[in-house]
C-alpha cells in the first residue's frame, strides 16, 4: 500500500511502486478505468505484455476489473443470481449447481 | 516523541481530538466496532492505516458469511467443533451464528441483495469484497463516525492507573501526528501474516497484537498460525475455496493429492493423498481444477471475479491447463490466535480495551483450525458488534454529568520500534527480511519441530533484542515500518513459543516430533511478554481472571 503520491490539479504519480502488493484494489476504485495491476508480485520483465501500454488498452483491459466488479458508469453490481452470471459472461446452467454446501 | 524529525513534528502539526470510542483498523471488523458502538450513542473515531474498507484482506476478496438457518445450526456447530480439534466452545459458535444471522442482512439489503436465500456460492450470499466493504464504509461514514484514513497508529495511551485511553500515531500523506483521546479503544487491526504477499495482506504485521500486548493484554492461540495457503506460482491471489475441485501434480504428472481441506490448507496430512507441503519439498507443484462439472465451472466463474482474472490475465484456463503452485503464509490471518479474548464482549482484561476480528484469537468458534472464509466473515460482524457495545457502554459509564470526562494524564506506551532504548541502529528493512527467514519458509513453520523451532525462535530473540536496542525510522513513513517490524517480530516469538509448548499435532499445528493429538493438551495455551516471552495452559472453560497491566 502506499504506492500512489496525490498531485494537485492531476491525476495521482506511482511514487512507491515496490511498496504495491498486487491486491488490485487500485484498478477496482480507480474512477477513471486507468488502472492495469499485473497479476505478479514482483515487476514484469522487460518486454512482458504487461508493461505494454498500447496493447492493453487495444485489448480493452484497463480498469477490466473494476468493470467485472460492476463499478463505474452504466454498470450495476449483481444483485441476483441470474446478474451474476451475466456479470462473469458465462451462461447459467439448467440447474445451479452446489458449491459449498 | 519519537525520533527527533517525529518529536518536531509534533510539536507544530499534531491533529488532537477527543472521542468516546476509538477503533484502531478499517477491516470489517473495524466498521461493524464502529457502527455498533455509533448506534449505541457514543462520538466514535476511526483510524486505518490505508483509506478505510479497502485495505485488509476482506477488502481484496470475496466474503461469504456463515450462514446457517436456526434448524440447521446443531449440525454445523458439532462439524465446527469437530473440525475445530475439540477446542471450539458451542455456546460461542451459537452466539455468532445468531447475530450474524440478525446483523447481516441490513448490510446485504445496503448492497441491493434480497433477503439472503438457502443456497451458497451463487452470488446471494458471497458479494465481492469490494462492494461489501465501499458499503459498509458508506453506511459508518454517514452514521456520523468520523475516519482517519492513511493514519497508522503507533501506540497505545494509558492513564495513571494502565488504563487504555487512547492512542496515537501518523498521518501518513499530511506528514503529522495525530493523538486520540477516547474513553474506550476498540484493537482491529486485522492478523499477521508477516508479509508473506498473501491477498491484501501486507498491511497486517500484528500492530495490534504488539499494541495490546504493551499495556498487558495476553494472547491466545498463537500457535495456530501457520496456515499456508496456495497460489499460482508468482501471484497472490491465495483463493483457497476452490481447491477441493483440484488435482495436484508433481512435475512428472504424477497425481500427489485430489481435493483440499480448508480448515488446515496446504499442510493437509487430511487431504487425500499426501500433504501438500511435504510434496513441494520434494519438487514444483502443479495443480488443475478439473474435477469440477461444467455446471460448476459456470458458477466458480460468475462467484470469483478476482481469481479468474488473475487467470486470464496469466492466459491460463486453470479447468483445462496445469499451473505451477506457490506456497503463501496467511499466519493468523486465515489461522487461528490473537489477542485474548477474555468475555462475551471480546474485552482483553485490560481497562479500557477490546479486539476483534482477526487481530483477536478466534479459537472460541474454530479452535485449532481455520474458520476458512466463512467462519472468520462471521466472527468479524459478531466480535465487531460486541466490542463496538461494551466500549460504548465503557465510555458512557466515564462521562459524568454534562457529559465530560474526566481529565486524565495520559502516556504512551510505545516502545520496540518507537523508542529505541540505545545500541547500534537498526534498520528495519533487513530485520523485516531476517524475521521472514525464520516465518516464511514451510521448512521451519508448515511441518514443525522442536529441532528447526528452537534456533528460529534464538534468531528472533536476537532481532528482538537488535529491535529493542536500535531500530527507528528516520522519517515519517520510515517509523511506521520500523513500528510493523517490531510487530512482526513480536509476534513471530509468541508464535514459536506457543508452538513449542503444544507438543501435540492439533488441527493446522502439525508437529513432525509429536504427530498425533493428545488429549491431555485438549486446552489453549496463552503467551505474552515482550522482553521475555511467557506461555501458559488455560483450561477451555476458564472464566475471565483479571489481567493486571505489567508494566
Amino acid at each position: 500500500m502506499d504506492v500512489f503520491d496525490l498531485v494537485e490539479d492531476g491525476p495521482p504519480t506511482i511514487a512507491r511502486q515496490d511498496m504495491c502488493q498486487t491486491c488490485f484494489m487500485c484498478e477496482a476504485h480507480c474512477p477513471a478505468d486507468a488502472l492495469y495491476v499485473a497479476p505478479l508480485r514482483e515487476p514484469a520483465p522487460q518486454g512482458s505484455r504487461h508493461l505494454d501500454l498500447a496493447a492493453l488498452a487495444a485489448d480493452g483491459v484497463l480498469g477490466s476489473y473494476r468493470a467485472r466488479l460492476g463499478w463505474g458508469p452504466g454498470r450495476r453490481p449483481p444483485r441476483t443470481t441470474a446478474e451474476a452470471y451475466e456479470l462473469a459472461g458465462v451462461e447459467p446452467p439448467a440447474e445451479l449447481p452446489s458449491l459449498w454446501d | 516523541m519519537y525520533s527527533k524529525s517525529i518529536d518536531k513534528l509534533g510539536k507544530t502539526h499534531k491533529l488532537a481530538l477527543d472521542t468516546d470510542v476509538l477503533v484502531v483498523g478499517g477491516g470489517p471488523a473495524a466498521l461493524w466496532a464502529a457502527m455498533t458502538a455509533r448506534e449505541q450513542g457514543a462520538r466514535v473515531a476511526l483510524v486505518d492505516k490505508g483509506f478505510a474498507g479497502t485495505s485488509g484482506v476482506a477488502a481484496a476478496a470475496t466474503a461469504g458469511h456463515w450462514w446457517v438457518e436456526p434448524q440447521l445450526r446443531a449440525q454445523a456447530i458439532e462439524a465446527c467443533f469437530a473440525g475445530g480439534g475439540q477446542l471450539g466452545q458451542r455456546s460461542w459458535m451459537a452466539r455468532v451464528l445468531e447475530l450474524t444471522w440478525q446483523r447481516w442482512p441490513r448490510l446485504a439489503a445496503d448492497i441491493g441483495h434480497p433477503n439472503p436465500s438457502v443456497h451458497r456460492g451463487q452470488g446471494y450470499r458471497t458479494v465481492e469484497g469490494p462492494v461489501y466493504l465501499r458499503a459498509l464504509r458508506r453506511r459508518v461514514a454517514h452514521s456520523g463516525v468520523r475516519i482517519l484514513d492513511h493514519a497508522p497508529a503507533l501506540e497505545l495511551l494509558v492513564d495513571s492507573d494502565g488504563a487504555v485511553a487512547g492512542a496515537a500515531g501518523l498521518r501518513r500523506q499530511q506528514c503529522r501526528t495525530w493523538e486520540i483521546e477516547a474513553g474506550a479503544v476498540v484493537i482491529a487491526t486485522g492478523g499477521c501474516a508477516w508479509r508473506s504477499a498473501s491477498l491484501g495482506s501486507n498491511v497486517n504485521t500484528g500492530d495490534g497484537h504488539l499494541m495490546g500486548a504493551e499495556v498487558g493484554a495476553h494472547l491466545s492461540g498463537l500457535e495456530f498460525s501457520n496456515y499456508y495457503g496456495v497460489v499460482p506460482a508468482g501471484t497472490t491471489m491465495d483463493k483457497n475455496g476452490l481447491y477441493p475441485w483440484a488435482t495436484f501434480s508433481s512435475l512428472d504428472d504424477d497425481v500427489i493429492a485430489t481435493g483440499w481441506d480448508p480448515l488446515v490448507g496446504a499442510i493437509g496430512p487430511d487431504v487425500f493423498g499426501a500433504s501438500l507441503i511435504r510434496a513441494g519439498q520434494r519438487g514444483p507443484l502443479f495443480a488443475i481444477l478439473d474435477r469440477a462439472t461444467e455446471a460448476q465451472r459456470a458458477a466458480m466463474r460468475a462467484a470469483m471475479p478476482n481469481y479468474f482474472m488473475v487467470f486470464d490475465r496469466l492466459g491460463i484456463d486453470p479447468f483445462r491447463e496445469r499451473f505451477e503452485l506457490g506456497f503463501v503464509l496467511e499466519g493468523t490471518v486465515r489461522g487461528t490466535g490473537g489477542l485474548a479474548v477474555m468475555d462475551e464482549y471480546c474485552w482483553t482484561g485490560v481497562a479500557g480495551l477490546w479486539v476483534a476480528g482477526d487481530a483477536a484469537s478466534r479459537e472460541r468458534i474454530v479452535g485449532a483450525a481455520s474458520g476458512a472464509g466463512a467462519a472468520n466473515a462471521a466472527w468479524t460482524i459478531s466480535s465487531g458488534t460486541w466490542a463496538g457495545a461494551a466500549a460504548a457502554e465503557h465510555a458512557a459509564g466515564l462521562r459524568r454529568e454534562g457529559d465530560r470526562r474526566p481529565r486524565r494524564r495520559l502516556r504512551p506506551a510505545g516502545r520496540t520500534g518507537l523508542r529505541p532504548h540505545g545500541g547500534s541502529p537498526a534498520l528495519w528493512r533487513e530485520l523485516s527480511l531476517a524475521t521472514q527467514e525464520e516465518l516464511l519458509p514451510t521448512a521451519k513453520n508448515g511441518l514443525r519441530h522442536e529441532r528447526s523451532m528452537a534456533p528460529a525462535a534464538a534468531q528472533l530473540e536476537r532481532l528482538w533484542q537488535a529491535a529493542a536496542a536500535g531500530l527507528r525510522g528516520r522519517d515519517a513513513r520510515e517509523v511506521v515500518w520500523a513500528r510493523e517490524t517490531a510487530a512482526m517480530i513480536a509476534t513471530g516469538r509468541w508464535a514459536y513459543a506457543s508452538a513449542r509448548a503444544r507438543t501435540e499435532t492439533r488441527g493446522m499445528h502439525v508437529r513432525d516430533d509429536f504427530p498425533q493429538p493428545d488429549p491431555e493438551q485438549r486446552d489453549r495455551v496463552e503467551s505474552g511478554g515482550l522482553d521475555s516471552i511467557w506461555t501458559r495452559r488455560v483450561a477451555l472453560d476458564a472464566t475471565a481472571e483479571a489481567v493486571a497491566v505489567a508494566r
